[in-house]
């Protein structure tokens, strides 16, 4: 391999309430990584972190941004929103856990695993959230 | 199994069709997405009883082969439109869910 280091940067926005796009931007992440060629495995982690990571902008926060960064490397996802921020995140991230209203919870959604898997499907997961400001979230997955 | 296999023994209605010559390799049922998205395989057939677009969406996300909406319940016009427009087999029926699962796990599918 030659030493130029192939790398892409793609950012997607992401609206608070509108459940008939939600999911497009991981859907337009998941469609480049097939395209660059990544394998099966680390397209399915990122697939399902990065949705979950746009269902809860959707569900929880007014606006967001989905930014996909990758290089030969690894790949990085941070979903950015204006919102109401976590307040305890040590709770959030407890399994089961969800502010979700009903309405969203008949719709199968509000399960408080979604945190929960974005953490097992990443390597490393990082979150910076302040109260009604908003969160961002910050997710490495490595090459196998 | 076959797609088409698995539409005709189910005696499923199709929505949505794109091909039936899909290799099904596991089967799940759940309606709660996140469930879904951490543990039915890619390649599964789902049974749910949700019906609205974001169903869709967790099938592109996981590749799956296919969703059947059980128990009598009309897809929503917007996820019809959605199945079509990313190429995902979509299925009603009236059977319930308990006997859709219980149909597939039949026909040897399983969720793992
Ligand atoms: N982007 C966000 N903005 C504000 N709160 C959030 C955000 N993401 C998650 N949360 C909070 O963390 C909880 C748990 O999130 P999650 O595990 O995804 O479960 P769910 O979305 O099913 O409620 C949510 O119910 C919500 O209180
Ligand atoms: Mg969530």
């Amino acid at each position: 391999m030659n030493d130029t280091v192939a790398s892409l940067h793609f950012k997607f926005e992401v609206n608070g309430g509108d459940f008939a796009k939600a999911g497009d931007a991981s859907s337009r992440v998941k469609k480049i990584l097939q395209q660059i060629g990544a394998d099966q495995a680390i397209i399915r982690r990122v697939a399902i972190a990065c949705y979950e990571a746009e269902m809860n902008v959707v569900i929880h926060a007014r606006h967001g941004f989905v930014v996909l960064d990758a290089d030969l490397e690894k790949i990085i996802i941070v979903v950015d929103d204006e919102g109401p921020g976590i307040e305890d995140i040590e709770l959030a991230m407890t399994p089961g856990y969800s502010t979700a209203p009903d309405s969203v919870r008949e719709m199968g959604f509000g399960a408080g695993m979604g945190l929960p898997n974005m953490k097992s499907c990443s390597n490393e997961m990082e979150i910076h959230s302040r109260r009604d400001v908003g969160t961002t979230i910050r997710m490495v997955f490595e090459n196998a | 199994m076959l797609l088409a296999n698995i539409a005709q023994n189910l005696n499923l209605n199709p929505i949505n069709e794109p091909s039936a010559d899909v290799e099904v390799t596991s089967g799940y049922a759940s309606d709660l997405l996140s469930d879904v998205l951490a543990k039915a395989k890619n390649g599964a057939i789902w049974a749910t009883n949700q019906k609205h677009i974001n169903i869709i969406g967790v099938a592109v996300m996981l590749n799956l082969a296919g969703v059947i909406i059980a128990g009598g319940i009309e897809p929503d016009e917007n996820t019809v439109a959605k199945a079509r427009e990313e190429n995902i087999p979509l299925y009603i029926t009236e059977t319930s869910l308990f006997d859709v699962a219980g149909k597939l796990y039949e026909l040897g599918l399983r969720s793992t």
